[in-house]
């Protein structure tokens, strides 16, 4: 797995073990050594690896069931699916990797894309419906976003970064401003919310306000550089960047504007009683996570390591992130890979010379309008709770995640 | 002087091409249609894919139904197969709350038929996405049957009332008014003014 980063000599040996029989009862071969050079052997590729490439066989990184819950289940449901961020390099989750989230289950709709119909209505001045080759046609943007579950929340019983954050993703989308589309209908003065509907067997139906679709939704056929996945929503997915993951309708057929908020069974799940709860449960806020070291993985020894994570917000573009290497003492600038894009994760790094010692890494960040990652005892401050192992995050947790350094290399989840 | 009266000429034929561009993108101006794309759906068309119920209830089609004709179509219908005999007993959510009534409604679980706002969600929800595989063969009466069990045997209405588009929107759930109403989103905002603010320090600028 790519989880761990062994040195140079103990990555060839591994490699050796992997390839299995073939070196089998041989010394595995070291540099230096003065012996006959081989060199790899071949992959045998059909005719379907040709057509569609596949990655090497002894990159083994999957996805997991989050929260244990099989997926399909008995009836073939589909459930939650983290993503391996412990393996991940760069901003991009291969759509193969993407996180699922579904709602209280979800059979994957086959949609023929030549019958597929969006259809605007409501409060508009004309009431249009495209099809796929309809919306080609429009003025397309291609942008960088991630998209977080509502359940994406570090717990003491996680043991790796994919159990404690997976749940979050980010890919290149493509598609309509759905704000180009709704000009050419025309909004009406009265439409306040839009209601978005996809067409899988519960038709899940998410309410949402006009502005947010002025701003930056965008109705993305495009992920990645091909058409979207059927588990992202084929052929047609409404991305609400920096919103909580279900309010990214899959499957989109329908867009409905209307003059209040509609409350669908989607809705009415995240309703609270607190005004800050339920502001909290909402836009996602700023929230890093140290993806190397993090829990699970070991380190070989002491010396350098760029540690490496990402980090992303709900609010824009990541502006700051800053990484303890000391169990939050020090805070050291990270280098953010890149330009970091609004709504989207970005990449960050530092030079570490780890000394062998226990410790414990954390990472925090700052977004572009200058909200904070919080840890959890500052946040459980701001309820006037006592800060222990019963406190919950109110709203979606972004809390800062502590990674514990054994002295002998091993990395723990530091809320366990 | 030569090269300049030839930019001078492109830049004016750059700009005619630019002006015909803007005329075409505006060819259908009287629509208001910027690009023309798209096709009208005729009223029945847009009726048949409406399948959302608001809070008004403006929607709902015509038809009613009786809390004893729901408890009846929970059994043949299927209901009871998933969500079990009792509403509680299932694989699918719960359908009725096992706390008793003078319990805070917000203790009582997240129970559609219990906790939602208005009960026209109830019945937008079997309508749209119930029985699980066979969404969208029940008829209006059939919904609104089913959404009157449902609600009596959360004690949200009494065994005798009639449900239809003019008396479900009325229903008062125990929920009333008593949620927060989501903050009003603007572009660029934090998610809860001031959130945090007095605990967390803004990090020193290095």
């Amino acid at each position: 797995m790519g989880s761990k980063r062994p040195d140079r000599r103990g990555f060839i040996k591994s490699g050796a073990a992997l390839a299995g029989g073939l070196t089998f009862g041989a010394a595995a071969p070291a540099i230096g050594q003065d012996q006959e050079h081989h060199g790899p052997s071949m992959i045998k590729e059909g005719k379907d690896q040709i057509a569609y490439g596949d990655r090497s066989k002894h990159v083994t990184s999957v996805r997991i069931a989050h929260g244990g819950r099989p997926s399909p289940d008995n009836w073939g449901l589909t459930f939650h699916i983290a993503a391996p961020l412990q393996d991940s390099v760069g901003v991009i989750t291969p759509s193969s990797l993407h996180y699922i989230g579904t709602t209280r289950g979800s059979f994957l709709p086959d949609i023929d894309p030549k019958e597929h119909r969006l259809m605007i209505h409501g409060l508009v001045d004309r009431p249009l419906t495209f099809t796929m080759d309809d919306l080609k046609r429009f003025p397309s943007v291609t942008r960088l976003h991630f998209i977080e579950c509502a359940g994406n929340r570090s717990s003491r019983r996680a043991k790796n970064v994919q159990e404690t954050h997976g749940m979050t993703s980010c890919a290149e989308w493509t598609g309509v401003l759905l704000s180009t589309l709704l000009k050419e209908c025309g909004l009406k003065g009265s439409a306040t919310w839009f209601v978005a509907e996809g067409s899988e067997e519960v038709k899940g139906a998410s309410s949402m306000p006009i502005a947010k679709a002025m701003e930056d939704c965008l109705i993305a056929y495009g992920m990645n550089g091909e058409a979207v996945r059927p588990q992202q929503g084929f052929p047609l997915r409404l991305m609400v960047p920096g919103f909580e993951g279900i309010f990214h309708t899959k499957w989109l057929r329908r867009i409905k504007v209307v003059d209040r908020y509609y409350i669908n069974y989607n809705d009415f799940g995240h309703l609270d009683q607190d005004a800050k709860v339920a502001a909290l449960d909402y836009q996602i806020g700023p929230k890093s996570v140290i993806t190397f070291p993090s829990a699970g993985q070991q380190l070989p020894g002491k010396g350098f390591y760029e540690i490496s994570g990402l980090a992303w917000s709900g609010g824009g573009a990541i502006k700051l992130v800053e990484i303890s290497t000391d169990g939050g003492k020090r805070w050291n600038k990270a280098e953010i890979k890149g330009t970091a894009q609004r709504m989207a994760h970005a990449r960050f790094g530092l030079m570490w010379n780890w000394d062998g010692k226990e410790t414990e890494l954390l990472s925090r960040c700052t977004d572009e309008i200058g909200q904070i990652q919080p840890s959890r005892e500052q946040i459980a401050k701001y309820w006037n709770k006592p800060y222990d192992q019963t406190f919950s995050v109110p709203g979606l947790d972004n809390s800062i995640q502590p990674w514990k350094i054994a002295s002998d290399g091993s990395v723990t989840n530091g809320f366990a | 002087m030569a090269s300049l009266r030839v930019l001078a000429v492109a830049l004016l034929m750059g700009a005619t091409a630019l002006a015909q561009q803007a005329t075409q993108l505006r060819a259908d101006a009287s629509s208001g249609q910027a690009y023309g794309v798209g096709r009208t759906p005729t009223a029945e068309e847009i009726k048949a894919w409406d399948i959302s119920i608001g809070p008004t209830g403006e929607e709902l089609p015509e038809g009613k139904g009786t809390v004893r004709e729901g408890a009846q179509l929970y059994r043949s219908k299927g209901c009871a197969g998933c969500h079990g005999a009792s509403a509680v007993d299932g694989k699918a959510p719960i359908l009725k709350s096992k706390a008793p009534p003078n319990v805070d409604v917000w203790a009582r679980g997240r129970i559609l038929p219990l906790r939602a706002p208005h009960a026209t969600t109830v019945w937008d929800y079997i309508n749209r996405g119930m029985p699980l595989n066979r969404e969208g063969t029940l008829t209006p009466d059939e919904v609104y049957s089913l959404t009157a069990y449902l609600l009596f045997i959360n004690d949200v209405i009494k065994e005798d009332e009639v449900l239809d588009a003019t008396t479900l929107p009325k229903v008062k759930m125990p929920i009333g008014t008593d949620y927060a109403s989501l903050p009003d989103w603007k572009p660029k905002t934090p998610r809860l003014k001031g959130y945090l603010a007095e605990v967390a320090p803004k990090p020193k600028q290095q």
